[in-house]
């Protein structure tokens, strides 16, 4: 047996052999034996008495899993729009340099494998990248030499010098170089928070009155599609079940989203104490947060703020002398997809399958977790709750703005004097937003990440609301020089990258968007590609069957309402008829190669060109 | 003019699909109700028997102004479904080509035509030559199987040898492998088809919608004329079940 087996033998026992705890099982096997070897597929498949192609559907779907052995240090640089314009690309040369391979690859002796990965969370503090589950922020390219170095010579991570960060990231059990930037405060999320007194309250209600204190307080779902959380819960307590589930979702992954990472760091508590008032409400005895696998640094820290809740009888049995209501909560780590911050595909996930999103009908709240009702509400939804319940509905309506009760947290980042994480009322304007965050002379602001759009300075007297621009808190800042379309392309490359592959138009379109977009970067575009995007760009938001397919689009449509001039201006000469992305001198290369001499009509070719 | 359809111990919808009232059993998706009252929704990854899937996106409907797919979406009460129109049309075909131009699909060569519903959707919506380029993968071609071969080059990831497999051979030879543009069918076995217990007769083997599952020693069996949709388009056989109006 070879080592990939025996460990993953040894995994699969750890996990009582449920196959539910897949996930688990994979990051255990990637993490021991540095790569899920096909001998691996096999002894997993045996012990859970699963088919091997399931458990290999699942080995393959993950970023953070491989089939071939990485280097014991995985480092992994975030190639996100923002750490690509405050200087990826100087960090990538010098680890080039450095250690004498490409992305992709790695080094000879085994020691370190090279990667990019989309956002991690730290936008605030680009460029950064993960080595293995540690975070390195604001790197240098000094850093990069230290770095290389550290690792070769002590083959330690731990040898590493890296300042710790502000708060609870210089937490023993964190540990992280990591900075909050948490700038401004609100009265939900930020304020002070004692453990038990929002339970304490809630435990004194009927659980159906806690299901219309949180209807009354207007609270949407933070994550961005906005959904009220009252009648979610409402629906998920009428429905039939044996056992029923809550679940939060800390799979952060739009790009430019880091703002649940600082909550995670500084309030866990609230976080937890409102899945718990959740699982009273609607009457579920069990709680799963799903954390983003770039956040894994978190895991022991968070486990700790759990236990410690379990010790203070805040979880488990009989919570605070309530007989009967038990509640208790674990934590799903992910391994690296986009995709399963779309709550579905995160229910796939947390049960070990590859994060396919499921059909609807029917509904999480119907069937979710093991086709169980299940609630899921982001990480700031959870802590809305445990506040509301603690100071009631009228004082969480009475900021923010009709349709948008309470505060926001936002994750802002880019070409601005302070970058980090904001609390605020809803129904600030993007302007003054701007004015808070020191942002002068922008040009352009991508609100929601990614999947968001792009708006410019026409647009920046709206509101951050529900009904006027919609934001699950990612804020986007671009200053005077930046490339909107090149910006623009760089997110469509994001969604190529991390389409799940189940329907045609997300799998095959967003290669065909970001294919065609790159023609305007090149100057090989016409008239007629703006109308394709445009087409194109309207049958992937129309045909594909979840959010993440449905928004994926949105770069190129958004900036085509917005940016329409960005595109004219490089069509350029390039009339309506003329085919600008066919270059006949390169069509006819190899012919001229083999004729030994130039094409007389399209200009001067060079014998003997390469066949 | 109303369709009668269905079981009578289930409660009764009647809904309707570009303006024509359509009587539907509770539970039953879109694209079954429809079917069974002669009215075709192009599709190709919804099969007779095999659990509703929708990836493929060709059945998508508007549902009172919403999109939807018609093979996932369950018939609601005095729903408006619009299905023939020119935009649908259009986004149907837009996603075909994509299907095409995401393989290799080489009809002229493929045992498959004139049997193949790819092809036969392209006929019906009309398709000359797509309008995406083409991304010629490199794709491979396991005929390891004594019997059966599987040409990847022609897969339209729809997932119905995967359900076949499962839901009526009792088997599970077939599985997605990998995410996004890489996603492939990946087989039961650390090896090739091979080392699976498929057979030829399995029902997996003949769900194939395209030349990706293709038996061996019976290529170009049937001549040209003869072949499923040489005379007759697809959709043909749910339209020849539509009651005649009078």
């Amino acid at each position: 047996m070879t080592d990939n087996a025996s460990v993953s033998r040894q995994i699969c026992m750890n996990f009582a052999n449920d196959k539910g705890r897949l996930m688990d099982i994979l990051l255990g096997v990637q993490a021991q034996a540095g790569c899920i070897a096909p001998e691996a597929l096999d002894e997993i498949a045996q012990s859970l008495s699963m088919n091997r192609v399931e458990v290999e559907s699942a080995a393959t779907f993950y970023a953070f899993f491989s089939r071939r052995p990485r280097g014991r240090f995985v480092i992994r640089l975030c190639n996100d729009v923002v750490d690509r314009l405050q200087g990826m690309d100087r960090i990538a040369a010098a680890f080039r340099e450095e250690l004498g391979i490409e992305f992709g690859q790695t080094t000879a002796d085994g020691l370190i494998s090279l990667e990019y990965t989309p956002c991690i969370g730290m936008s605030d503090q680009a460029p950064a990248l993960l080595i293995n589950d540690k975070v390195v922020t604001h790197v240098s390219t000094d850093m990069v030499r230290e770095i290389v170095q550290t690792l070769r010579t002590s083959k330690r991570l731990d040898q590493l010098k890296l300042t710790l960060g502000d708060g609870n990231n210089s937490h023993p059990l964190v540990h992280s170089m990591v900075n909050n930037n948490l700038r401004e405060r609100g009265a939900v999320v930020f304020a002070p928070y004692t453990p038990g007194v929002a339970l304490q309250r809630a435990l004194s209600e009927q659980p159906v009155e806690l299901i219309k204190i949180v209807k009354t307080s207007r609270l949407r779902g933070r994550g961005g599609a906005g959904f009220p959380t009252g009648m979610k819960w409402e629906f998920t307590r009428a429905a039939a079940g044996k056992r029923k589930f809550i679940v939060c979702n800390a799979d952060e992954g739009e790009p430019g989203t880091f703002k649940d990472r600082v909550i995670l760091t500084e309030a866990p508590g609230l976080m937890f104490e409102g899945m718990t008032i959740a699982g009273y409400a609607i009457g579920a005895a069990e709680g799963i947060v799903y954390l983003r696998g770039e956040y894994a640094y978190l895991l022991p820290y968070l486990e700790d703020v759990l236990a410690k809740r379990r010790a203070a009888g805040l979880l488990g049995r009989d919570i605070l002398g309530k007989l009967g209501f038990t509640f208790d909560i674990r934590i799903q780590l992910g391994a690296g997809a986009y995709v399963c911050g779309e709550e579905t595909a995160l229910l796939s996930s947390c049960e070990g399958r590859p994060g396919n999103p499921k059909t609807r009908p029917p509904f999480p709240a119907q069937k979710g977790y093991l086709d169980m009702p299940t609630v899921i509400n982001n990480v700031e939804t959870h802590c809305s709750v445990a506040r509301i319940i603690e100071n009631g509905p009228s004082w969480f309506a009475s900021m923010g703005t009709k349709a948008s009760s309470g505060t926001k947290v936002f994750s802002v980042s880019g070409d601005c004097a302070r970058p980090g994480v904001y609390e605020i009322p809803f129904g600030i304007t993007v302007a003054e937003l701007l004015a808070r965050v020191g942002a002068a002379d922008t040009i352009a602001v991508q609100i929601g990440g990614a999947s968001g759009r792009m708006i410019g300075p026409a647009e920046f007297g709206r509101q951050f609301c529900f009904d006027q621009l919609a934001t699950g808190g990612s804020v986007m800042v671009f200053g005077p020089g930046r490339d909107v379309l090149a910006i623009s392309h760089a997110f469509m490359e994001f969604f190529v990258e991390e389409s799940c592959g189940y329907c045609t138009p997300c799998r095959v379109g967003t290669r065909l968007l970001h294919e065609r977009l790159g023609r305007f970067l090149t100057g090989k575009a016409g008239l007629a590609d703006m109308d394709y995007l445009e087409k194109t760009g309207k049958t992937v938001k129309t045909g594909s069957r979840c959010g993440l397919g449905q928004t994926a689009a949105n770069p190129v449509l958004g900036t085509l309402q917005s940016f329409r001039q960005e595109y004219e201006k490089r069509i350029g000469k390039n009339g309506s008829t003329f085919l600008p992305s066919f270059d006949p001198a390169k069509a006819v290369a190899v012919a001229a190669g083999i004729a030994g001499r130039g094409s007389e009509h399209f200009g001067p070719q060079k014998a003997g060109v390469k066949q | 003019m109303t369709t009668q359809v269905g079981n009578p111990d289930l409660p009764t919808v009647t809904f309707a699909i570009d303006g024509e009232d359509v009587k539907a059993v509770a539970g039953q998706t879109i694209l079954q109700a429809a079917a069974l009252a002669g009215i075709y929704i192009p599709h190709l990854c919804a099969m007779k028997g095999l659990t509703p899937w929708g990836s493929c996106r060709v059945c998508t409907v508007l549902v009172n102004g919403r999109p939807q797919a018609a093979c996932t979406t369950p018939v609601a009460e005095n729903a408006v479904v619009e299905n023939d129109t020119a935009e649908l049309k259009d986004l149907r075909s837009s996603l075909v080509e994509m299907l095409f131009v995401e393989g290799n699909h080489f009809c002229m060569f493929c045992e498959k035509s004139g049997n193949c519903e790819l092809q036969a959707m392209a006929y019906r919506l009309g398709i000359l030559s797509p309008r995406h380029p083409y991304m010629f993968p490199a794709r491979k071609v396991d005929a390891s199987h004594p019997d059966v071969m599987l040409d990847f080059n022609r897969c339209i990831l729809c997932a119905r040898c995967i359900r076949a497999s499962q839901e009526l051979d009792g088997k599970n030879v077939f599985g997605f492998i990998h995410r996004g543009g890489h996603k492939r069918i990946g087989v039961n076995a650390g090896t090739d088809a091979s080392g699976t217990n498929l057979a030829a007769s399995d029902k997996a083997a003949e769900a194939c919608p395209v030349g990706c599952i293709v038996k061996k020693r019976v290529g170009f069996a049937v001549p040209i004329g003869q072949r499923i949709f040489d005379t007759k388009p697809i959709g043909s056989a749910i339209e020849s079940g539509r009651p005649v109006k009078g």
